[in-house]
């Protein structure tokens, strides 16, 4: 009887180890010996840190390695602060059909697959684009301007494709307060901001950071948005483990930049769990 | 029954009222939640507000509180007009019916919340949290978490946060409602003795007959968005003056029928079973009108022998045993009367001279006719 309940945990835990160790564990040990190792002479290959070493000596590696860092954490924030009021007014505000309706038009965008999406953002941006035309049209600039291949290009696109994945944990933290709670708050004189401060998001905590950890490393790890709007100006650290990879044919320095980039989203998650005080395993519970 | 009776007792030190609500009216569509309501609650009192699910005492109490405007009338909370204040600047606090303590907060910054939000010194802050948990017996609970109280220990909490606001009114949401039947009759006690303790006014909306009995000065019973009835808890009981009163509060038997016989208050009534019973008229009741008789329970005097009855010069019936309820103190038997077939509810003495009463058995009952109330409900009609 116990064996018989033993085997059938078994077969059903593995598909899902199958699937971590094939695709996962095994891809990135092989990955860990290639960025380990540096090739002396044809298919002669010696154990050696010189990747690594590539890494610090050569500014443009680093450079852009902090730079896709910074602008992850702030494409992070800005959708935090957009999709906030949307699921405030998609948990709290709305009741029954517009609730499912509101919910619904946050779906749609991600029915079009990322590359079309990305894609129409190009034919609004461009310089012969809409929304170029239209500002010639209402006066605002004498000539179409270019409005493809900028920073905030990059960070609107990144906001635009993260915004789903932060406000559903952020809905589900929101319905699980008890209105009751803001409405006790406020009758003791509380307000609006210090009512938000102490009640609201200490309450939505989990599922806020559940939303920034899904949003960060997704947009850390994003390789279509920031080389399509951001063309050669986007400097993203996957382009460079892209160009390694394919164009340099150096498995071995893209191999050290992928565990750098893994390193990094590690080190700033942990940070970020241990700055809002939460525990990973509750977080990750609420996404 | 008048919407404007007035729930003040006879104000010693004429005090203005702490609650004034005049012509207070709240519309949702074409359903009146609160319709045209005034009323006043005595400085000190203890108020209940008692009615049935849907009859409009939460969106009083909302009213009051000022999370909802009302559409029509003013409300006047310690002599001051209240149109236009929010709930937060009101000198009202509200102890949710789940309690709504904040789960992210201690007690103790539970309980000095709303000081805090004035801007209270830290340290004042701490000295009357301390004070305020003293006195709802919970004294050096600050460093607990919410979680971690009895559900008892929950309330005065939720007590204590409002209280330690000293406002003019606390206002109560069903506070009982989410706690077993044991906790429930401790907290009826334990919140009669804080009322008392710290005398504030408390305006408390329940639907359980006990609790406004129990707890409160006046009862106002509520339906349909109006006040059947304000009064003490006695006068519910023993003068209700609405067939609504008469059948929400307490237990009873309710007969249908006919005054076939009208002498001054003193009216025979025919049920529509044809069983004949004489009550107490409250209000006008007319000969041949539409009447509804109301026979409590525990009025109505069980007998093997119809000759002690008749000592008593109560009218006798004979009914059969058609079941027994058993419920310790508060076990009851259900009769058949024999000649009309009419089923009624009677209180079983347990003095143990019925303790062996078994199904079927046949008894006699009666009760004094002026225990027994009956009110028109409609125009005198030929049946009679």
């Amino acid at each position: 009887m116990k064996t018989t309940a033993r085997l059938m945990l078994m077969l059903l835990v593995a598909p899902a180890l199958l699937w971590l160790l094939g695709l996962v564990v095994l891809p990135h040990v092989e990955l860990g010996i290639l960025s380990l190792r540096a090739r002396v002479a044809p298919r002669v290959y010696e154990p050696s840190l010189a990747q690594f070493l590539t890494f610090v000596e050569e500014p443009l590696y680093w450079h852009t390695f902090v730079r896709t860092a910074v602008m992850s954490i702030l494409a992070t924030a800005i959708t935090l602060v957009l999709a906030f009021p949307m699921a405030w007014t998609i948990a709290k505000l709305v009741r029954g059909k517009s609730k499912s309706l509101l919910f619904v038009l946050c779906l749609i965008p991600f029915w079009v697959s990322e590359t079309v999406r990305t894609l129409g953002w190009m034919i609004l941006l461009r310089e012969s684009g809409v929304l170029p035309a239209f500002l010639v049209w209402l006066g605002v600039t004498a000539a179409p301007v270019e409005l493809l291949y900028h920073d905030a290009t990059i960070m609107v696109g990144l906001v635009y494709t993260s915004m789903l994945f932060m406000v559903i944990p952020l809905i589900s933290a929101l319905e699980s307060l008890d209105d009751s709670l803001i409405e006790a708050a406020y009758d003791l004189g509380g307000t609006g901001w210090s009512i938000l401060r102490q009640i609201v998001i200490p309450h939505a905590a989990p599922g806020i950071v559940a939303g920034c950890i899904v949003v960060f490393m997704l947009t850390l790890g994003n390789y279509l948005t920031p080389t399509l709007l951001g063309g050669k100006n986007s400097q993203w650290f996957t382009e460079q483990i892209y160009t390694q990879f394919i164009t340099r044919f150096n498995w071995e320095q893209g191999a050290a930049f992928g565990f750098l980039l893994l390193g990094l989203s590690t080190a700033i998650v942990w940070v970020g769990l241990k700055v809002t005080g939460q525990k990973f395993g509750e977080v990750m519970q609420r996404s | 029954m008048s919407t404007s009776t007035l729930a003040t007792p006879a104000s010693p030190g004429d005090a203005p009222p702490d609650l004034q609500a005049r012509r207070v009216a709240k519309h949702y569509g074409a359903f009146h939640a609160v319709d045209n309501l005034s009323f006043e609650v005595a400085r000190g009192s203890f108020f209940s507000i008692l009615g049935p699910s849907g009859c409009g005492k939460t969106t009083l109490l909302r009213v009051i509180a000022g999370f909802i405007e009302p559409d029509a009338g003013a409300v006047h909370i310690g002599g001051k007009p209240m149109q236009g204040v929010p709930p937060n600047k009101r000198p009202v606090n509200m102890v949710f019916q789940h309690l709504a303590l904040f789960p992210m907060m201690s007690v103790g910054d539970n309980v000095g919340y709303g000081l805090a939000r004035r801007g209270v010194a830290k340290d004042e802050i701490q000295r009357r949290v301390g004070e305020m948990l003293e006195r709802v017996s919970l004294a050096g609970a600050q460093a607990k978490r919410v979680d971690q109280l009895s559900g008892g220990q929950k309330q005065r909490v939720a007590i204590a946060r409002s209280l330690v606001l000293e406002p003019t009114l606390l206002l109560l949401d069903e506070p009982l409602g989410a706690l077993d039947l044991k906790l429930r009759e401790h907290m009826k006690i334990e919140l009669k003795a804080l009322q008392a303790a710290f005398g504030t006014t408390f305006v408390y909306i329940t639907h359980d007959q006990s609790e406004a009995l129990v707890l409160s000065d006046h009862v106002a019973v509520m339906n349909h968005g109006r006040f059947e009835q304000v009064g003490t808890p006695q006068q519910l009981y023993y003068e209700p003056q609405t067939p609504f009163v008469a059948g929400f509060v307490g237990a009873n038997n309710r007969l249908v029928g006919h005054a076939t016989e009208v002498r001054g208050s003193a009216v025979t009534v025919t049920s529509a079973q044809g069983l004949v019973l004489a009550a107490r008229a409250i209000g006008p009741v007319s000969q041949g009108a539409v009447v509804e008789a109301f026979v409590r329970p525990e009025v109505v005097r069980l007998a093997r022998d119809s000759g002690v009855l008749a000592d008593a010069g109560w009218p006798a019936y004979t009914a059969r045993v058609s079941s027994l309820l058993f419920d310790g103190a508060n076990s009851a038997v259900l009769l058949t009367e024999l000649q009309s077939g009419t089923e009624f509810r009677i209180a079983l003495p347990q003095t143990g001279e019925f303790a062996n009463l078994g199904v079927g058995e046949t008894v006699a009952f009666g009760f004094d006719p002026q225990r027994a109330v009956c009110f028109a409900t409609g125009p005198a009609s030929a049946v009679a």
